[in-house]
């Protein structure tokens, strides 16, 4: 039985809001990033059940670039959070809070 | 039978979200992420999408959450020192997400008109894949490549030592 477009819709948005939660609900910065790469997936998922239901590659190729923007960006994200572990002793976000150092 | 697998796949990637978020101790909520993704890469080979989904599996949970899991190994992060925010922030953070949720929900209300599944289960193989990736993608795929160094020279700079330089 094929399953309607509307399920994977939801599911997706649900996803999406779960990860939005997140980024509000906690304070330490590595939970937060690990929320937003949620929030990618479900954008993820999303587009490849519409590739799939149209019968369309492009949807499949795009999520293949999506992975790889969110492999580079989770690398420099980390390094950056390390960096300022070090300056700071602290990867909680209401303490990094201010731009100067 | 394959909507019941949909549904179990549906209620393993909600669960373990919700556990991501609601979960005192890091580890566990890179754990619970990596159960998330898993269920992710089982509603890709549902829809046709196999080669994603192991592609999924190899980056997503055997290389970003590895890292992450390196991270937090190395900061020596735990469940004590653990901070949280006041119970007034986290009720409006619980809100806020449950009305964006009302938003998004009614405004994809009407969706249905979309036509029904025409593809077949060759669309995700590796060669029809391929065969778009290196004619219609061709250039955005050599640039993600000198992305993709970008990073690793921006992240071996951030490392960085500072007296060794």
């Amino acid at each position: 039985m094929k399953i309607p477009i509307e399920y994977y819709i939801w599911l997706s948005t649900v996803l999406f809001t779960i990860g939005v939660l997140g980024v509000l609900f906690r304070r330490n910065a590595i939970i937060i990033f690990a929320c937003i790469e949620l929030m990618l997936n479900a954008v993820n998922l999303l587009m490849v059940a519409f590739s799939s239901y149209h019968n369309d590659a492009n949807g499949q190729v795009f999520v293949f670039f999506i992975m790889a923007v969110a492999a580079a960006e989770v690398a420099v994200g980390l390094a950056i959070l390390v960096m300022m572990y070090r300056n700071t002793k602290s990867v909680d976000i209401d303490i990094l809070n201010r731009l100067k150092g | 039978m394959t909507l019941y697998l949909f549904y179990f796949l549906s209620f393993l990637a909600i669960f373990s979200a919700l556990l991501v978020v609601f979960s005192k101790n890091p580890v566990y909520s890179v754990l619970y992420l990596i159960i998330t993704f898993f269920a992710i890469a089982g509603h890709y080979i549902l829809l046709d999408a196999q080669f994603l989904a192991v592609v999924h599996v190899i980056v997503y949970a055997g290389a970003i959450m590895v890292l992450f899991l390196y991270v937090i190994m190395l900061l020596n992060l735990n469940q004590e020192s653990e901070p949280h925010k006041s119970t007034l922030l986290k009720v409006a953070a619980v809100a806020s997400s449950g009305l964006l949720l009302t938003v998004l929900i009614g405004a994809l209300r009407g969706v249905s008109q979309v036509v029904p599944k025409t593809g077949g289960p060759e669309i995700g193989l590796v060669k029809n894949l391929g065969q778009v990736l290196f004619n219609e993608f061709l250039f955005p795929f050599e640039v993600s490549s000198i992305l993709l160094l970008a990073a690793m020279v921006g992240v071996v700079m951030v490392g960085k030592d500072e007296e060794k330089i």
